[in-house]
């Protein structure tokens, strides 16, 4: 990616909670600390115009990231830089301000993330008025007009409450406010997750359109793997915390490369293509408080051997994809094949036996 | 065809303030034995109050206000009480979306298991604790011995879940009514117990009516597919038919609308609009004003059955008798 525009940059980024019990249970009964490894040396970089998605199973990670991005939540090491700037490092709320405007968020519950007591125009023109973009009057007024018509609303809805919209409608107005402010960037923590299919689908559709028109970058979280495909020019394959697989969506969906990606696309039943020979991931994903040794992924990997449970994999490219893994690194996994080595299709009958 | 379940006319009203609102309207479909119907719908459309009338669990403000359901030639939806209870959990099952819900916080997944088959089956509990074992080996769960034991909080969500395909097999049912049982996991989780599901009931000849939103998960396991819209079945006919040539303009816009992994499109096919609730319904056919091949008749007229193939479609356009719109 050298010489393009980078506008996000995520460097060795870590985020561990202290799951520990209290200091004196600790002291009577001997326990140990505990910490839930959340995220764990991530690095990745989202380019100006385009979609980066993270995918994963729940506790992967992948919202951490969003939360860490966002300001919300502080990394315990590594750095989130954002248009240039350390995103962990301002000082006072007023240097954070133009930091905060162009980079908004969009999230899962449209039931939720409104407030239920202001009326549809407050809610957009909220953020305008925290960064002092517009005064109260008829400019503002017409500006919520033009972000309702945006997204496919009538200007008459500003006067109306949440409750009076269907899911995906509150989801329009979710994104109307989170363009407000006009920012650069919008992080989508599952947006469409609580919708429905015909629904989802008209909120897709919006998010390409308004990525085309205003030059929009998404950062887009999901576990669905059809929305990531449908949306993503790069994508990140997160497991326990750590990126194992990233680079160019189409590749990775085409040539996925680690055993947990090639898994988790065979995973999913695809009503475009039912009956498709499947492997099947075996076992659970394991307590981020006590990550497997080695590849994390190693105890359900069908490939694993002695040095994947010893030896952590350091990534390493492969044409425009960036992988962790000893078995592709050591050439087990043959890199140029589509077709899934012998070993894994036996997994289908192993299933079942956690 | 000897079909084990038969809903015929199935109306269900809901009481509002002032009027009665109709849930279910005119709804029939049947279930062969051993057979996998998956009922599709998005939210709202009906599927699950179904599944609730068939169970005998509809709770007011919902009222059965018409139709008959029969299982295996015997009317079951006059039944009492006690009688529908003694046929609840021994003939039909049910497996719901949460798992936490459905198991007793306070009982150890033994005593569960136990109490369930002490009910229905002349066994004695001796007997219920061993075939309790059996079947928590049965469904894939690690050390099953030790597992009675445990209480449901111990365990992940997968095995939760694991845990009731086992309640609900425990008294060798005919029909399990599954209501999004894999809704609240993880795919790699999901597809181990929709693998489980259906080696369970290949294996000992359980039919299933199988609920759920998600067009991937039917195409993977059901035999036949009825879907469901604003109350109403839509479409109903084998799976592979309806998904390689649904007739229905919903089913088509249903399926277009999801995204494929493997075909990227530069965009979705949406359908507008939304589906109507039950305060506002809409005459004629349900769907007309979402429909891009709508004309005056569906406006007016509620489109019955047609036979497609081996489907049964609710469209004027499956009409025989339909000879192009009129100008």
């Amino acid at each position: 990616m050298n010489g393009t525009d980078i506008i996000l940059s995520v460097d060795q980024l870590t985020v561990r909670f202290d799951a520990s019990p209290p200091l004196l249970k600790r002291l009577v009964t001997g326990a140990k600390r505990r910490t839930v490894h959340a995220v764990e040396a991530v690095d990745f970089q989202v380019e100006r115009g385009s979609t980066f998605a993270l995918v994963g199973e729940s506790g992967c990670g992948k919202s951490t990231i969003a939360r860490t991005i966002a300001g919300i939540q502080a990394p315990t090491k590594g750095a989130v830089s954002f248009m240039g700037v350390n995103v962990a490092g301002f000082r006072t709320r007023h240097a954070a301000l133009p930091y905060r405007r162009n980079l908004q968020m969009i999230f899962q519950d449209p039931y939720a993330s409104l407030n239920p007591r202001w009326r549809i125009g407050r809610i957009i023109a909220e953020p305008i008025l925290t960064h002092r973009l517009m005064t109260r009057g008829a400019a503002l007024d017409a500006r919520i007009a033009e972000l309702l018509a945006t997204v496919g609303l009538s200007p008459k809805d500003a006067q109306k409450y949440p409750h009076q919209f269907s899911g995906g409608q509150r989801q329009r107005i979710s994104i109307a406010r989170a363009l407000a402010a006009n920012p650069a960037f919008v992080v989508c923590d599952e947006p469409t997750s609580a919708l429905d299919v015909s629904v989802q689908a008209q909120i897709l559709n919006l998010m390409k359109q308004l990525q085309r028109e205003l030059g929009l970058t998404f950062l887009l979280i999901s576990h669905n793997l059809a929305v990531v495909a449908h949306m993503a020019d790069r994508l990140g394959v997160m497991y326990l915390g750590r990126l194992v697989e990233q680079g160019d969506a189409e590749q990775i969906l085409a040539r996925p490369l680690h055993p947990y990606t090639r898994a988790l696309l065979d995973t999913v039943p695809d009503p475009h293509a039912p009956h498709r020979p499947r492997a099947r991931l075996s076992g659970e994903v394991p307590s981020p408080l006590a990550p497997p040794s080695g590849c994390a992924f190693h105890p359900r990997c069908p490939l694993a051997d002695a040095r994947c449970a010893a030896e952590r994999p350091e990534p390493i490219r492969v044409d425009a994809v960036s992988v962790a893994c000893h078995a592709v690194a050591e050439g087990r996994i043959d890199a140029a094949q589509p077709d899934r080595p012998k070993d894994q299709q036996s997994l289908e009958q192993s299933g079942d036996a956690a | 065809m000897n079909a084990l379940l038969q809903v015929e006319n199935l109306r269900v009203e809901i009481a509002a303030r002032k009027r009665r609102l109709v849930a279910i309207d005119d709804v029939s479909f049947e279930i062969a034995a051993g057979e996998v119907l998956g009922v599709v719908g998005e939210s709202g459309a009906g599927k699950s109050v179904t599944g609730t009338a068939v169970l005998g669990l509809l709770e007011a403000p919902a009222v059965q206000a018409g139709g008959r359901i029969l299982f295996d030639g015997r009317r079951i939806d006059t039944l009492s009480e006690e009688g529908m209870r003694a046929l609840r959990g021994k003939e039909i099952a049910a497996v719901f979306q949460d798992p936490l819900t459905s198991l007793d916080p306070l009982m150890t997944i033994g005593d569960q298991l136990t109490e369930t088959m002490l009910t229905h089956l002349p066994m004695t509990r001796a007997e219920g604790e061993a075939r309790a074992g059996e079947l928590l080996a049965e469904v894939g769960i690690p050390a099953p011995r030790e597992r009675l034991q445990a209480y449901p909080h111990e365990l992940s969500g997968g095995m939760r879940q694991r845990v009731v395909l086992a309640l609900a097999f425990c008294c060798a049912p005919r029909l399990i009514i599954a209501d999004e049982p894999t809704t609240a996991l993880d795919v790699s989780i999901q597809a181990q117990i929709l693998d489980l599901l259906r080696r369970m009931c290949r294996e000992r000849g359980t039919a299933v009516m199988l609920v759920t939103h998600d067009m991937g998960v039917i195409a993977e396991v059901a035999d036949r597919v009825a879907v469901m819209y604003a109350g109403r079945v839509a479409e109903i006919g084998p799976t592979r038919q309806l998904i390689a040539h649904a007739a229905h303009p919903y089913t088509r816009g249903l399926m277009a609308s999801i995204p494929s992994m493997r075909r990227r499109e530069k965009e979705l096919t949406q359908i507008p609009g939304a589906m109507p609730r039950p305060d506002a319904p809409v005459a004629g056919c349900a769907f007309h004003p979402r429909c891009p091949q709508a004309f005056a008749r569906c406006a007016a007229e509620r489109p019955p059955a047609f036979p497609v193939g081996a489907a049964r479609v609710a469209c004027w356009l499956a009409d025989p008798a339909f000879e192009g719109v009129p100008a």
